[in-house]
């Protein structure tokens, strides 16, 4: 048997499934690995938006924003365990047309991601050349190289390839904190200009709001860990604890990032800046710094896009398997055991927006599409409490006041619709046009290949619901 | 008594091939397109000076020195420091895009809605009568 979901054989033949191998370990280096990078290059756009201050502000308000992702996401994973995460949860709590989208959420959050990180590779090793004297240097075949060498891992197996990125995503953070202790925070007027660089509020507090766009980029993706549940060896212990660690590293170097960046660069320079962690290291006038750093965005650029890669193949695979995709998306090597079809499909989508150089606005749909999902998981959770209340099913974790985390997740992701529209509006515009295109086709056309009740697979009771 | 379930229609390669074809087409016409006519990010105009000059461009010394260390000038700095941001807001493209956000969510959920609920009555049974 080589294809578990081949489309013309009612009664469906036996279906393959996704190995069970990863820990903790994997799991913080699945969420991590995806995010890191969110340090080492695009955080910096929200300088750009509200000045230094504000996005440190932003930091902050949009820290609140993923403690109310994590506490909802914690009670509805611990529930709904299974290839797809939020997905799922759609699936099960909202409708098909929600789940759908939620998976179209994942699919383009991700390869945009990917397509951001390989950009951003490509653009190191051309600055870096440049400093050789080699200008010229075109970004273009490492941004392919990079996205084709990671796709083949992905395709060969989750295991080695998880395993690889524990180790770069581990590197990656060690640079932030090695740049952090060499710039000796302990006197911080010693190497550190705070002082004679922070310039206040340049836009005032409309600039605070605008920079809560790039301010997601801090943090996005760390719910991307629910996605290899179905691959998770033990589901109750290794996803919590490979998340809580995660958002923990996250924080740590979030504040680390910022200090260390707006005390040494200026903030319009910052702001545009493609790889400003490297630059702040050029800064120093440390070459060990400098090579250090290089390593240090490079690895986290290359663990982030193997994450990515990993979490959009299996958003993908997900939706094929369930029939909101072609079925063809759906199939399991049959040596490797990976969704390797999925894999190999959304690879031209991100070589393509790597190709355009536009990293902000590449960035952008990246964070419209994880502010979608999370907009989605606020009525989520009002949802899954409502149709099932607490006591009627089993909740390995119940979040603590409710619903005041939901509502406080909308109303900050409304703010943060609002930060897009000043300054990326038609981006704005544009993916909210995707979204609805593909809304209709699938409620109109798709739709009708989905077998209905087989999208319910938890052993849940009727959910409550009023007619 | 559970429904009987829904049968789906098998789809065809092609029909396979043109579905995947047409989500290919829709991000590149609707996400990628846009990029490359620049219609993304929309900054407000940029002042040129002439002759830049640190002072002129409100850097002081210790920044003046950083821009340095990364290898511009003033001209050549000019350009970055120089681009603002415009968040004068226009009310009606706010509308239009609140509307537009309303409209998705309000037409997702309602269209779910109906589909979950053939999903639970072939799942469950009928509980509506």
């Amino acid at each position: 048997m080589t294809d578990a979901t081949t489309a013309s054989a009612p009664p469906q033949p036996q279906r393959l499934q996704l190995l069970r191998v990863l820990g903790p370990v994997h799991v913080w280096a699945l969420g991590v690995g995806i995010v890191l990078v969110g340090e080492f290059m695009g955080w910096n756009f929200s300088v750009a938006k509200g000045g230094a201050m504000g996005s440190l502000i932003a930091c902050w308000v949009i820290g609140l924003l993923y403690t109310c992702v994590a506490m909802i996401d914690s009670e509805v994973t611990s529930t709904v365990a299974a290839a797809g995460g939020q997905y799922a949860q759609a699936k099960h709590i909202v409708g098909p047309l929600m789940a759908f989208n939620v998976g179209m959420y994942l699919v383009m959050a991700y390869t945009m991601l990917e397509a951001a990180d390989a950009l951003v590779v490509g653009d190191l090793l051309h600055q870096v050349a440049g400093q050789f004297g080699y200008a010229m240097l075109d970004p273009k075949p490492f941004v392919v190289l990079t996205i084709a060498v990671l796709a083949w891992l992905n395709y060969r197996g989750i295991f080695a390839t998880l395993s690889i990125n524990f180790v770069i995503t581990a590197v990656a953070f060690l640079t932030i904190v090695v740049l952090f202790f060499a710039l000796k925070p302990w006197d911080p007027t010693a190497a550190l200009h705070h002082k004679e660089l922070l310039t206040g509020l340049p836009y005032g507090w409309i600039g605070v709001i605008a920079a809560f766009q790039f301010g997601i980029w801090y943090y996005l993706g760390i719910e991307g860990t629910c996605q290899a549940a179905e691959e998770v060896r033990s589901v109750g212990r290794s996803l919590p604890l490979g998340t809580m660690t995660g958002m923990i590293t996250l924080l740590i170097a979030a504040s680390l990032t910022w200090y260390v960046a707006s005390g040494l660069v200026p903030w319009q320079y910052l702001g545009q800046a493609s790889v400003p962690l490297f630059d702040t290291a050029r800064l120093t006038g440390s070459r060990f710094l400098e090579v250090f750093l290089f390593v240090g965005t490079l690895f986290s650029a290359v663990a982030s896009a193997n994450g990515t890669i990993t979490d959009a193949a299996r958003a993908w695979f997900s939706m094929s398997r369930d029939r909101y995709m072609p079925q063809w998306f759906g199939a399991v090597h049959p040596r490797f055991r990976t969704p390797f079809r999925a894999v190999v499909f959304l690879v031209p989508v991100a070589v393509s927006f790597a190709f355009t150089g536009l990293l902000d606005q590449v960035i952008t749909f990246s964070i419209l599409s994880g502010l979608l999902g999370y907009t989605f998981m606020s009525f989520n959770m009002i949802k899954f409490r409502k149709q099932w209340p607490l006591g009627s099913i089993k909740r390995a974790y119940t979040h603590p006041f409710h619903p005041v985390p939901a509502i406080t997740l909308m109303a900050l992701c409304i703010t943060t619709y609002f930060a897009t529209y000043l300054g990326y509006g038609s981006q704005l515009l544009a993916m909210m046009g995707f979204y609805i295109v593909a809304s209709l086709w699938f409620h109109f056309h798709r739709y009708k290949y989905v077998r209905r009740a087989d999208q319910f697979t938890m052993p849940w009771p009727r959910p409550r619901l009023s007619r | 008594m559970a429904k009987k379930p829904y049968q789906p229609p098998v789809q065809s390669k092609g029909g396979q091939i043109f579905d995947s074809f047409f989500i290919l087409a829709l991000v590149y016409a609707a996400l990628l397109t846009p990029l490359l006519l620049g219609l993304g990010a929309s900054n407000g105009a940029t002042k040129h000076q002439t002759a830049p000059t640190w002072e002129s461009l409100h850097q002081n010394t210790t920044m003046a020195q950083q821009w340095e260390k990364l290898g511009y000038t003033p001209k050549t700095a000019a350009p970055i420091i120089e681009q603002q941001f415009d968040y004068s807001i226009n009310y009606g493209y706010l509308l239009l895009t609140i509307v537009v956000i309303g409209g998705y969510f309000f037409f997702m959920l309602k269209a779910s809605r109906k589909e979950y609920l053939e999903v639970i009555d072939e799942k469950f049974g009928d509980d509506s009568h």
